[in-house]
Formats: structure tokens, C-alpha cells, sequence
């Protein structure tokens, strides 16, 4: 249909935003969830509280601090210095941040909890076959892990999808670059624009509950595997 | 004994509730714009009549929503003419309590640039970003708009606009500095020494008259009526003035 093209423009930018948000998380939290499952160091759960931090924080404040970190008188301002530029506010760059920053701790938690699980003794065995630790990582840990890699990326990107509050403080609603679906649902809201929200709000519904149950399903399917 | 005594703190409690939902308030959902003055007018209010003004502080666009699905505010103070006479059409307003409280300014500011001469800084459009209220919710980002097509500029700088959910978050967006320059209430800077502005002529976009309705479900309330009168005064209106609205 013709005159629902302008809907598309905010799906694809939500959904370049959590492809791409979600590969840059995975990189980042699996070195950290796997050193948070390994290290013995006490204060390690000082660091897992503050990647936690977002789950309880009002996304307000989130954004709010995101907002100031991001412009001209934070390191966000520095960075799109070297570009010419003043601020990550307003820009796809800064979208990333703001949505990895709120979303790492449900990707984090799962990948952690599948290194822990993976314990001690494969690793062990591995060594005793003179594996390196590095070897030992790839070809034991990480496979082992992967259900939990796999949930990670899933809440990850869903965590992204369903981002409202932080996008609409550091995002500015510009079509094309940070008006993503959960903003223009909320534009056409405030504009009694009822088609177009509701076609928008029940393709996330559909969204939500496909996730959900894909994820009941990887669990299912893993613990038959486990057993 | 003690199961007795927790069910007697939760009747007080009840009761409390009961209340202090009797005593005399009224929900006003008040343009962001008009934020300062409302909280002045509902102190002096609160003074001069006992009654208590809870202020609800949004985009108009937004409230108008909220009303036609039954919010809980009694009166309705919007930044444009256009949702309060849409209220009283669509039945959600009292027809005969619509009057225009404020004419509001709009300001071009800024603390990065210098803007005095707002024609010119538009014009050279030596800035990537430029702040303004979504002008489809808000009625200061439609003048805005207006103000840049007027001024021939709106095509060249449509790049670079970035549109707060409501006029403060403009505010917000130019004052953190992440947006140079913007268009904001000029009751907004009241008080703000900070940077530079341009009050924008009002022939280059039409006026905004602000109107305040009496919603239905207050169409019989005490305070509700008394806070709309109260704002028809000379003590409210001096107040509405001194933060540099005109009125009728």
C-alpha cells in the first residue's frame, strides 16, 4: 500500500540500530561476562552492579546523563571533534551508545551465567590436552556457552527494539536517522494519527511475542541437549 | 491484637485518602511553555482562595489526547487556540469557558552562537543543529516552522533540525548546548541571562493565542471554575505579562 511507505523509514533505522547495537554488545560483553564468571577478585561484583545499574534506573535518567555525556562538554563532544562535528547527540553514532549503555546488562547477565555454568573441568581437560587458554576459550568455553551467547543477543536486541525513554531523549526524532519505531508510535499517538500507531504497536506486539516464545523454545530445546 | 491494630492503621489510611480527596483541587494540564507562570499563578492562587491547583506540565498535542480519552484534569491550558475549541467541538470541553489567557512569544536563542541578528545567523546557517518543539504536537514548533519558511530558510535548514517531544525539551537540547541554537517560549528564558536571543517579529508566523478551556469533569467543580476566573484577574494577569506573554 501506497501510503503506509512512510512507515517504513523508522522499522528499517530500528532495525539497522539493533543489528548493529547488538553485534558491538556481543563483542563487548563477552570478554567482560566471561572475566565477571572467572575472576577471583572480590571486587568484580562492584563492576557487575554497575553494568547492572541500568536495569533499575529510570530511563530518564539514563538519558539524561547519556544526553550530557554525549554533547559538547562530555567525551561524546570530543569524539565527533575528531569529525568536525560538536556533539553524538542527534546522531545514529550516539542511538548506539545510548542503546548499548541500557541494554548491556541483559546481555551481560546471560552470558555470565552460561560461563559459569560451563565451570571449571572442561577447561581443565582442555588444558590437559595443551590446549592454550586462548584455544581453550574458543574451541570448550565458548561453544559450551553458546545457548546463553544466543539469549543474550536475543534479550539484547529486543532490549534495543522496545528502547523508548533513552531514544527520545538523545535521539531529537529526526526521520530518517534517529526516529525509530517506539518514537514515531509515540508521535502518531500525541497526533491522533491511530493507523499508523496501530499498525506500528501491533507489529511490536507480534515482535514481543515471537521473541518470547522463541526464547521459551531455545531454552526448552537446550535443556533436552543438557540432559 | 496486632492483626487488629494493622487493620485500624489501614482504615485511617483509607480514610486519609478518602480525604483528602474531598478537599478542594483541581488538575490543570498546563502547555510546557507556560510552566513558570503556572506554578506562580497556583501559589498565589492557593493564597488568595485555599484551593489547590495541581499542575500537570506536557505538549499540548499530548494533552489533547489524554483528554478525548477521559484524563483526569479539569482544566486545560494549551499554547494554541485550535485543541481547546477542538475540545468544546468534540464535546470534551464547556462551550462558553474558552478564553484566550496568553499571546505567547517566540525566541530564537542560543549559547553557542551569536544570534541577535537571528535573520542573519539563520541565514548563514553556520551550525548543524538547530532545536525546535515537534511541530505537530507542540504550537510553538509550528510557529517556528512558520517563522523559517517566512524568512525563505526552512528548505535549507530542514537537515538540521531536531525536534523536542515538547517545547522544554528544546530548551533542554539548546541549553545543554548539544543543539547551537533553537526556538523556544520566551517565557522559557525568563530569569536566563545565558547566551543570546532574537525575539522573532511577529508578523513572520501567526499568532500564538494560548487558550484555556474548563473541561467537562470540571464543569461543576468550585476550584476548577475559581482557577479559571482567578486567571482572568489583574494579580494573574500581571503575572502572565511579567513573564513577557501579551494579552487581549
Amino acid at each position: 500500500m501506497e501510503t503506509l511507505q512512510h512507515l517504513w523509514p523508522p522499522v528499517r533505522l530500528t532495525l539497522e540500530l539493533a543489528t548493529i547495537s547488538t553485534l558491538t554488545l556481543l563483542i563487548l560483553a563477552t570478554p567482560l561476562a566471561w572475566w565477571l564468571a572467572r575472576s577471583k577478585r572480590a571486587w568484580k561484583e562492584v563492576i557487575a552492579t554497575i553494568v547492572s545499574l541500568p536495569l533499575v534506573l529510570p530511563p530518564t535518567v539514563l538519558g539524561f546523563y547519556i544526553l550530557i555525556a554525549l554533547g559538547p562538554d562530555g567525551p561524546g563532544g570530543t569524539i565527533a571533534g575528531l569529525w568536525g562535528a560538536r556533539t553524538l547527540a542527534f546522531t545514529f553514532q550516539g542511538l548506539v551508545i545510548g542503546c548499548i549503555v541500557s541494554a548491556l546488562p541483559v546481555v551481560v547477565q546471560p552470558i555470565r551465567n552460561a560461563f559459569a555454568a560451563v565451570g571449571d573441568r572442561p577447561l581443565e581437560a582442555a588444558a590437559t590436552l595443551r590446549a592454550s587458554p586462548w584455544r581453550a576459550f574458543w574451541k570448550v568455553a565458548l561453544p559450551l556457552a553458546s545457548p546463553g551467547l544466543l539469549s543474550g543477543a536475543v534479550l539484547g536486541f529486543s532490549n534495543i527494539v522496545g528502547n523508548f525513554g533513552v531514544v527520545l531523549m538523545i535521539g531529537g526524532n529526526i526521520p530518517g536517522r534517529t526516529r525509530v519505531m517506539s518514537t514515531a508510535i509515540f508521535d502518531y499517538v500525541e497526533t491522533m494519527q491511530w493507523r499508523e500507531a496501530n499498525i506500528l504497536a501491533g507489529g511490536m506486539v507480534v515482535f514481543a511475542f515471537v521473541v518470547i516464545l522463541s526464547m521459551i523454545l531455545i531454552q526448552k530445546r537446550y535443556a533436552r541437549v543438557g540432559a | 491484637m496486632r492483626l487488629r491494630s494493622i487493620a485500624a492503621a489501614f482504615g485511617l489510611l483509607w480514610v486519609g485518602f478518602a480525604g483528602s480527596a474531598q478537599a478542594a483541587k483541581t488538575h490543570v494540564a498546563v502547555a510546557a511553555n507556560f510552566t513558570e507562570p503556572a506554578r506562580e499563578i497556583a501559589a498565589r492562587f492557593r493564597e488568595k482562595t485555599g484551593h489547590e491547583a495541581v499542575l500537570i506540565f506536557g505538549a499540548s498535542g499530548a494533552f489533547f489526547t489524554q483528554i478525548t480519552h477521559d484524563a483526569p484534569f479539569e482544566v486545560f491550558l494549551s499554547a494554541d487556540e485550535e485543541r481547546p475549541r477542538l475540545a468544546v467541538e468534540k464535546g470534551f470541553a464547556v462551550p462558553e469557558s474558552r478564553f484566550t489567557y496568553a499571546i505567547g512569544k517566540l525566541v530564537l536563542w542560543s549559547r553557542v552562537l551569536d544570534v541577535t541578528d537571528g535573520k542573519a545567523a539563520l541565514s548563514a546557517g553556520k551550525f548543524s543543529k538547530l532545536a525546535i518543539a515537534n511541530p505537530n504536537s507542540a504550537p510553538y514548533g509550528a510557529a517556528a516552522v512558520e517563522t523559517m519558511k517566512a524568512l525563505s530558510v526552512f528548505d535549507a535548514l530542514q537537515r538540521k533540525l531536531v525536534r523536542g517531544n515538547s517545547i522544554s525539551q528544546a530548551f533542554q537540547f539548546i541549553d545543554t548546548r548539544n543543539a547551537e541554537l533553537g526556538f523556544v517560549a520566551l517565557a522559557q528564558l525568563h530569569g536566563v541571562t545565558a547566551g543570546t536571543r532574537w525575539l522573532v517579529p511577529e508578523n513572520l508566523h501567526s499568532p500564538i493565542r494560548q487558550d484555556a478551556v474548563l473541561l467537562k469533569r470540571g464543569a461543576n467543580d468550585e476550584a476548577s471554575k475559581a482557577f479559571l476566573a482567578f486567571l482572568k484577574e489583574p494579580e494573574a494577569r500581571a503575572i502572565i505579562e511579567s513573564f513577557g506573554y501579551s494579552l487581549e
